[in-house]
């Protein structure tokens, strides 16, 4: 079955996710490959938000996931938690409104 | 005698100790509520401190006032608690039992995370509103303040009241038209978020509001580093945004002491804990209301209201030893000030996000998701509702602590 997305091209049922597609949505959005660091945090989201029904922010990801700030930049350019969360197959950081 | 301690005397603490009393015998249930200080303040009146809109005099009252008699309050800073022994480890080493406790202490600013954000210019050049002080000083600031530029920036969510540094800007965009000075002013509004609004409904019905307003907005911008000297506000990704006065919402954490129990809470100290039930993730006899929970709806006491509502109950159901009820399902219910007197109400859960129509009430259907007087009054008049119906703990006539779909106008989903 294909994966469903949202209008900026997330998916709208975490369960449709898997490693392949986290390769394929990494190429679309300009990260040629997944590294041993990508997948480190790539984990750590899916993990988070599946336990607690909130993506990680930045700040965060950078505590915790064991990648810091500046390569989590390098990593996923521009908005790593975004990004990282797209990959991850998980709904973007959101406000209350 | 079952004994529930409760360490936190805000809004959850406080209306959860209220609503514990009335419903159990003081003979078989003592409960003790634990504060480090005996100042409560009304939170959401900070935003209007800066505009010279209220005092921050009336914004604070005695805690142990707030407490119905029958409630012990104890003023201490907390150590830490011990899950496995069941004992809360005061400040000066005293050991406080329990057999439930209720963690309610809320949501703390650290601006020192932000680098340079506490150094030269704070409390000056860089504010933030968040706090009594803060707001205090923010006032003086912008009542000198004669045109420049001025920056709102959020540095990371999650953060108590999510709409606040939007209402500031807004009610920025107000004060300064008011004065004469709006158009030797720009205000840009910072975020980290990829947009103001980042709930497709939202953005759909309020997406003009920052354009008629005049205010810029920078998104995905993480700061890094602020340097009150320059002026300079900087992300990780190395962009700058030049400033005369910052406004800045600092990170937010919980409790330090939450860090300090081993197996209480996540990286930022939010106590974790089951969404629907509100118990703690580590140990049945724990629960966590308000600010302090890591639950993902918003920080605001409309959460801490409509939790106190199903915790109650799950608490004197599990000094019966009867099942939890999973009855929170993610309500919040907020006024957002635009400025101009008039204000937006949203109402939304873990599952519906806000959206149009009209909310029924006690004072009649106010409109949702739309700018409107009447909202405002609302605000205003919540202030009354705080201090003598959400804090002694009794229900609010008409609102339900579960969300209604009555009056909501469902939307197509987006891309539909």
């Amino acid at each position: 079955m294909p994966a469903t997305v949202d209008a900026e091209g997330f998916l709208t049922d975490p369960a449709q996710w898997d490693e392949g597609l986290a390769e394929e949505i990494a190429h679309e959005n300009g990260i040629p490959e997944l590294t041993p660091r990508h997948w480190q945090v790539l984990r750590y989201m899916r993990e988070t938000y599946l336990t607690t029904g909130s993506a990680p922010t930045i700040r965060t990801l950078g505590k915790a996931s064991g990648v810091p700030i500046k390569e989590l930049y390098e990593l996923f350019p521009k908005g790593p938690a975004k990004l990282a969360a797209k990959v991850a197959g998980i709904p973007k950081p959101r406000g209350c409104i | 005698m079952s004994r529930v301690v409760i360490l936190g005397g805000g809004t959850g603490g406080t209306l959860m100790a209220n609503r514990l009393r009335r419903r159990t015998d003081p003979a078989e249930v003592r409960i003790t509520v634990v504060d480090q200080d005996d100042r409560h303040v009304y939170q959401p009146g900070l935003l209007f401190v800066p505009f010279g809109l209220m005092e921050p005099g009336e914004l604070v009252r005695p805690r142990h006032r707030q407490l119905r008699p029958g409630v012990a309050f104890l003023r201490s800073a907390v150590d830490r608690v011990a899950l496995e022994d069941r004992a809360v480890h005061l400040a000066d080493g005293t050991l406080l039992p329990y057999d439930v406790l209720v963690v309610a202490s809320g949501a703390d600013l650290r601006p020192e995370e932000t680098e340079g954000l506490t150094g030269p210019g704070w409390g000056e050049r860089t504010f933030t509103f968040y706090s009594v002080e803060g707001a205090t000083a923010l006032a003086r600031a912008l009542g000198a303040f004669d045109g420049g530029r001025l920056v709102v920036d959020l540095v990371d969510m999650p953060i108590k009241c999510p709409v606040a540094p939007l209402e500031f800007a807004f009610l920025a965009d107000w004060h300064l038209t008011r004065r004469g000075i709006r158009r030797r002013t720009e205000i840009t509004y910072v975020t980290p978020l990829d947009s103001a609004f980042t709930k497709p409904t939202c953005a759909r019905a309020l997406s003009g509001l920052l354009t008629r307003k005049g205010v810029r907005l920078v998104t995905e911008f993480n700061a890094g580093e602020v340097d009150g000297r320059a002026g300079t506000l900087t992300s990780y990704d190395g962009r700058t945004v030049p400033f005369d006065l910052l406004v800045s919402v600092p990170l937010h954490a919980g409790a330090p002491f939450v860090g300090r129990s081993e197996g209480l809470g996540d990286e930022l100290d939010f106590v974790r804990v089951d969404p629907a039930t509100l118990q703690s993730r580590a140990r049945p006899e724990v629960f966590a209301i308000g600010d302090a929970t890591d639950v993902p709806t918003s920080k605001a006491g409309s959460v801490a209201h409509f939790q106190g509502e199903v915790l109650t109950e799950n608490v004197l159901r599990f000094l019966d030893g009867r099942p939890l009820e999973p009855g929170y399902d993610g309500h919040a219910n907020c006024f957002i000030e635009t400025g101009h007197r008039k204000a937006l109400l949203i109402d939304f859960n873990y599952d519906v996000e806000p959206l149009p129509g009209r909310f029924p009430g006690p004072v009649g259907p106010l409109p949702l998701l739309r700018e409107s007087r009447l909202n405002h009054a609302g605000k205003l008049a919540f202030t009354w509702m705080y201090w003598n119906v959400l804090l002694p703990g009794r229900d609010m006539p008409g609102i339900d602590a579960r969300m209604s779909m009555a009056g909501k106008r469902p939307l197509a989903p987006a891309g539909a």
